[in-house]
């Protein structure tokens, strides 16, 4: 237990300190810069957040996004009525996404398989529709809400912040969350949340769900009841999304309902599937790499294709060029939609899972073969006990 | 009383894609046990089969312009008319209903393909696998779609025929409020006939029986020694046709873009689930019902009542029916249980 405990910790503080050094091991990738570091921490957040429902559980949601979307509005509204201080913003982000996930969850469960699927998609989709027509006096529909100079702000004109012509920048206590302060932010609430990930995980409530995703009849013949169990998993990992779903907030004031769309919801399957689910770290490097290959790959036009493929002839660079330039630029999602088809035929643990093998092959697998014996060695240390 | 009717034919249209894909859907389903998600761009494609053969037909080349003798020059003659100058125009004319033919066999081969190359190697893994590969499958087939046509939807013109609207109020003594376009009529009469066939066929052929059996109890058909497998396989070519067909026709109603499949497969997933899964009659009836109730609730006198209700009607419909049915209106006991 005090090693299972003491490699946690490893884990984390190497978690800690990979996301907070990003601005530096990142350069040499070209993406250190803190608009899309910002995207690695906030999809992190929501990848991890959907992996304790999806990976400890198996619940598969395909709507998830409408959690986002609800967090962002409810992060833009914080500022629009308190202050603009961001975190009142998360914090309400977070509890307006928890209630809604409590009543969505609380019918969508009472199906399993694909019926709880189809359940979230139609609350998500429900959302979305109403988000853009009935709803605009809250979401402002297609413009998205934003923030305006006639906002009351309550708490920040009892503070006495000064009231400018330009519109008021997102703040923590005074510094501006756009730019570098504003990844350092997200990065530390991304920490927190996989701290707070790794100890559900370990806890008893982890392992009911890891029970209820491997044999969910056999629990309910021991005398369990799972359905509170799965609604709070349902609640947290919702929290999680308006958690990220606030956090766009912050580096961005701005919420639209896009974010609620389906689309987003099989975005955060995708990074969470590709990175490995039910593992810890791999929702967060299937977010970051996901974001990274958006990035990247839609940044390329045929100029610069051209330009990388000049050491070939004439006539075979012009073939290359305009194969190549099928799969980035506009057509990344070719790209996304073939490296994701390859991961879950041949890698169904995704990247996880492949550096799982990869190190069995250089021998670093032989704590596999001594784990069982561990494993007795304990069992029968607590019989002897 | 005509706006009533007016809506009911409406939702019926729409309700005939819905049940043309969904039936799709829960032929696979039903048979392979598996969740297609690349169905609603099989759709798509069909939509894009039509686009190409009115492309096609509709090529052109450069001829000398006898006209002109100052100097030399050309003129633009489309291939076809030139070639028949009577037949031409008119193959022209027709190409939506025409590219049926080109379609057929495109997405048989397409279908067979998918299931040979891709969907076997999932049938014993979990439904999340099988829909994740698929919805992987259905980006790529989306994307490269997109990339040779662009991401504007492209619209088809019916034949010229059937261009105008009937008068049903006047046909059926009802007044003359009630006019509807003659090729949503088509597209109507089409579905059903389609779906009439499918029935037909599962029903009076051998091979239908046969995949009806298997679709009761795979193991003991094929312990009778007949190869259920490959007559599955057959199935999901089939339901890659039926798709593709609604595709087609459905082309003068909404110009195809990339993204047409998806937004009608996540409703046709709706459908499905509502029906019951793995029923076909149930596939159907939510189809048709589920447009109908869609297009009363986008009429004014109901959006009053209750604002939005157009927007969520269907994914309302289908919260409460699966919370009150759980296996759908007409689904079986012990399909998708788990």
């Amino acid at each position: 237990m005090n090693k299972s405990g003491l490699s946690d910790w490893v884990l984390f503080f190497c978690f800690a300190a990979a996301v907070l050094t990003m601005p530096l091991w990142l350069a040499p990738f070209g993406a250190n810069y803190p608009d899309l570091m910002q995207k690695f921490a906030i999809f992190g957040v929501f990848a991890i957040g959907f992996n304790i429902l999806f990976g400890l559980t198996g619940y598969l949601s395909f709507g998830h996004a409408a959690f986002l979307g609800a967090g962002s509005y409810a992060a833009i509204w914080s500022y629009k009525a308190l202050t603009m201080n961001v975190l009142p913003a998360i914090i309400f982000a977070v509890i307006v996404a928890g209630i809604f996930a409590l009543l969505i969850g609380f019918v969508s469960l009472r199906r399993s398989g694909i019926y709880f699927s189809i359940l979230t998609l139609a609350f998500a989709q429900m959302s979305y529709n109403l988000a853009y027509s009935v709803l605009t006096p809250i979401t402002n529909g297609e413009t998205g809400l934003q923030l305006t100079l006639s906002d009351p702000r309550v708490l920040d004109a009892m503070a006495g912040v000064a009231v400018t012509s330009s519109l008021p920048n997102p703040n923590i206590f005074g510094i501006k969350t756009s730019g570098l302060p504003g990844f350092y932010f997200c990065a530390v609430v991304l920490i927190i949340g996989f701290f707070i990930a790794l100890r559900i995980t370990r806890s008893p409530f982890g392992m009911m769900l890891k029970a209820i995703k491997s044999n969910q009849t056999r629990m309910a013949y021991t005398g369990f009841n799972t359905r509170p169990y799965l609604l709070w998993a349902f609640v947290i990992s919702g929290m999680y999304a308006g958690l990220a779903g606030g956090l766009m907030a912050v580096t961005d004031p701005l919420a639209g309902a896009e974010r609620m769309q389906w689309t987003a919801s099989g975005e955060v399957v995708l990074m969470t599937i590709l990175g490995g689910a039910g593992t810890l770290v791999g929702p967060v490097i299937g977010a970051a790499l996901i974001k990274y290959f958006e990035n990247i790959f839609s940044a390329f036009n045929k100029f610069e294709l051209q330009q990388v493929f000049s050491f070939l002839p004439e006539g075979i660079q012009d073939v290359v060029v305009s194969v190549v330039s099928m799969f980035v630029g506009k057509g990344w999602h070719l790209t996304l939609g073939l490296i994701f088809m390859i991961v879950v035929i041949f890698l169904p643990g995704g990247i996880m899972e492949g550096v799982r093998r990869i190190a069995r092959v250089f021998g670093l697998g032989k704590k596999k073969i001594t784990e069982p014996a561990s494993v007795a060695n304990s069992q029968q240390g607590q019989v002897n006990g | 009383m005509d706006a009533i009717l007016l809506q009911i034919l409406n939702g019926l249209d729409k309700g005939a894609a819905y049940a043309l894909i969904a039936l799709g859907l829960t032929l696979v389903f039903g048979t392979l046990g598996v969740v297609n998600f690349a169905h609603g761009a099989i759709f798509m494609l069909g939509a894009f089969c039509a686009v190409t053969f009115n492309r096609v037909l509709s090529m052109s080349t450069k001829v000398r312009d006898e006209s002109i003798t100052a100097f030399e020059a050309y003129k633009e003659v489309p291939i076809l008319a030139a070639k028949f100058p009577v037949a031409g125009p008119v193959i022209l004319d027709y190409s939506v209903p025409l590219a049926l033919i080109v379609a057929i066999p495109i997405m048989l081969l397409l279908g067979l393909a998918m299931e040979r190359g891709l969907v076997r190697h999932f049938y014993k893994r979990p439904h999340a696998d099988q829909i994740l590969v698929t919805f992987g499958l259905a980006i790529i087939l989306q994307e490269i779609i997109k990339h040779y046509f662009g991401a504007n939807p492209i619209p088809q013109s019916a034949p010229s025929t059937f261009a105008g609207s009937a008068n049903i109020g006047a046909m059926f003594g009802l007044g003359d409020n009630l006019v509807y376009p003659w090729w949503r009529l088509i597209y109507l009469a089409f579905s059903v006939t389609i779906i009439g066939a499918v029935f037909a066929f599962l029903q009076f052929t051998t091979f239908g029986m046969v995949v009806r059996a298997g679709m009761q109890d795979r193991e003991m058909v094929g312990m009778l020694g007949i190869n259920i497998q490959r007559r599955f396989s057959i199935v999901f070519g089939l339901a890659a046709v039926v798709a593709g067909m609604a595709g087609v026709m459905y082309t003068p109603i909404l110009p195809p873009d990339y993204h047409m499949g998806m937004d009608f497969l996540v409703l046709s997933f709706v459908v499905v689930v509502v029906g019951g899964m793995g029923s076909l009659g149930g596939a159907v009836l939510a189809g048709f019902l589920l447009g109908i109730l869609q297009s009363f609730a986008s009429m004014n006198e109901v959006k009053s009542i209750i604002p939005g209700i157009d927007q969520i009607i269907i994914y309302l419909v289908a919260v409460v029916v699966l919370l009150v049915l759980p296996r759908g209106l007409l689904g079986r006991k012990g399909v998708m249980e788990e």
